[in-house]
């Protein structure tokens, strides 16, 4: 029986290699909020390579679905509401997110850089 | 509209294609229909009290409330997937016989269908309060406009059925002496994936160690938010940017699933009380 689908298996035998260090911890969380189904900022960065927490307020009177792929978050936000969510370690670039409540006004995105020392 | 009805389409198409898979299974057991529409009126229901409660959900457990809840209720899907697999492996050739011989079956699988419908009602539970949420967002602000997205939401649930009864007419086109076959493996793999998900979930909110938190990425290739890749995700745990736990949960359960169907399937002895004889025999020496 094909039962383990071919592209496991090869994804599997590279995990060793793509697989990040233990993450370190970014000492600020990312703070979002959400009115008028907008984010505010709509553009923040963090740094690459270490785990850091988002925190979003919904003000607006409807519940919001804090949604990204790129992130892995899918969180409900209701009406006044504050979540909090954990993501990354990133790679440097930039990743997107959105209320898919409202996927047409609420999106933002977010920048992972390589720190500088 | 046409956004309303892409959103909800998407959240029905997710459980759907679950209840879909269930009903292929579950075909030729008596009283199938009643226990799976149980399932699904259970899940809506619950749904329903869910998203009413979803803030309080959301501040439960230090804020990590709506991540356990929704890894514990795949977790449950994940149990009563396996024992039906099972238990189908152990029951599955004595059906198929009664079935040819009868035309319908007559075996009265009342266990095996109360966990499928718990799968079902996890299903539609998971995905129901999203839809519930989401158009009660839409009722709250009810200005103008709020008909047609009402109705793009409507439409979105007569899709995403669509969609799903397609599925299932697909599957049980299969000739009866593969299906059990077929459906053995799309159960474990389905059950596969909700493993995979959970675990996903747990180590996303730090609850659990992630063992490495990208081992691949295929977006690129198969984005896991695309129609395709959703629905690859509902079914069989597809995953762009998986992590290393939610690969080993995966696997974990796979190689169970199927280790355990295999060993069901060899007991001596088809019909129901042989094979718990067999069964209680067994611990006993």
């Amino acid at each position: 029986m094909p039962i383990i689908p071919p592209f496991l298996i090869r994804a599997f035998a590279g995990a060793a290699v793509a697989a990040l260090p233990l993450a370190a911890w970014a000492a600020d969380p990312v703070v979002l909020t959400l009115k008028d189904h907008r984010f505010t900022p709509s553009e923040v960065s963090v740094p690459a390579g270490e785990r850091f927490r988002i925190e979003v307020t919904n003000q607006d009177p409807t519940p919001a679905e804090f949604e990204s792929s790129d992130l892995r978050i899918e969180k409900i936000v209701v009406p006044g509401g504050k979540i909090g969510v954990i993501a990354g370690p990133l790679k440097p670039g930039t990743y997107k997110f959105f209320d898919e409540y409202h996927p047409d006004t609420a999106t933002g995105s977010l920048t992972a850089t390589e720190k500088k020392d | 509209m046409l956004a309303s009805l892409l959103i909800v389409f998407r959240e029905v198409l997710e459980a759907g294609l679950i209840v879909g898979i269930v009903l292929a299974a579950t075909q030729g057991i008596a009283r199938r229909g009643a226990w799976i529409a149980g399932g699904i009126a259970c899940g809506v229901l619950g749904a329903s009290v869910l998203a009413t409660f979803a803030g309080a959900i959301s501040q439960a457990l230090s804020g990590a409330g709506q991540e356990v809840f929704n890894a514990s209720i795949l977790i449950v899907a994940v149990l009563m997937l396996g024992w039906h697999n099972i238990w189908m492996a152990s029951h599955g050739r004595q059906m198929a016989q009664e079935m040819k011989a009868m035309g319908r079956a007559v075996t009265a699988g009342e266990t095996s269908l109360l966990a499928m419908a718990v799968v079902v009602a996890v299903a539609v539970l998971r995905e129901g309060a999203e839809v519930a949420l989401f158009l009660y967002g839409i009722a709250a602000t009810s200005g103008e406009g709020a008909a047609a997205l009402v109705l793009g939401g409507l439409l979105g649930i007569g899709a995403g059925a669509l969609v799903s009864y397609l599925l299932y007419r697909g599957l049980v086109a299969i000739p009866l002496k593969r299906l059990f076959s077929v459906m053995s493996c799309l159960i474990a793999l389905l059950a596969a994936g909700m493993a995979g998900q959970a675990a996903a979930i747990l180590a996303g909110a730090d609850l659990i160690p992630a063992w490495g938190y990208q081992l691949w990425d295929t977006s690129w290739l198969l984005p896991q938010d695309g129609l395709v890749g959703r629905a690859l995700h509902a079914l069989v745990g597809y995953a762009d940017r998986p992590m290393g736990v939610q690969v080993a949960a995966y696997l974990a359960v796979l190689i169970l699933l199927v280790g355990l169907g295999r060993w069901a399937s060899r007991t001596p002895g088809h019909a129901p009380r042989t094979t718990a004889g067999a069964l209680a025999g067994r611990r006993s020496s």
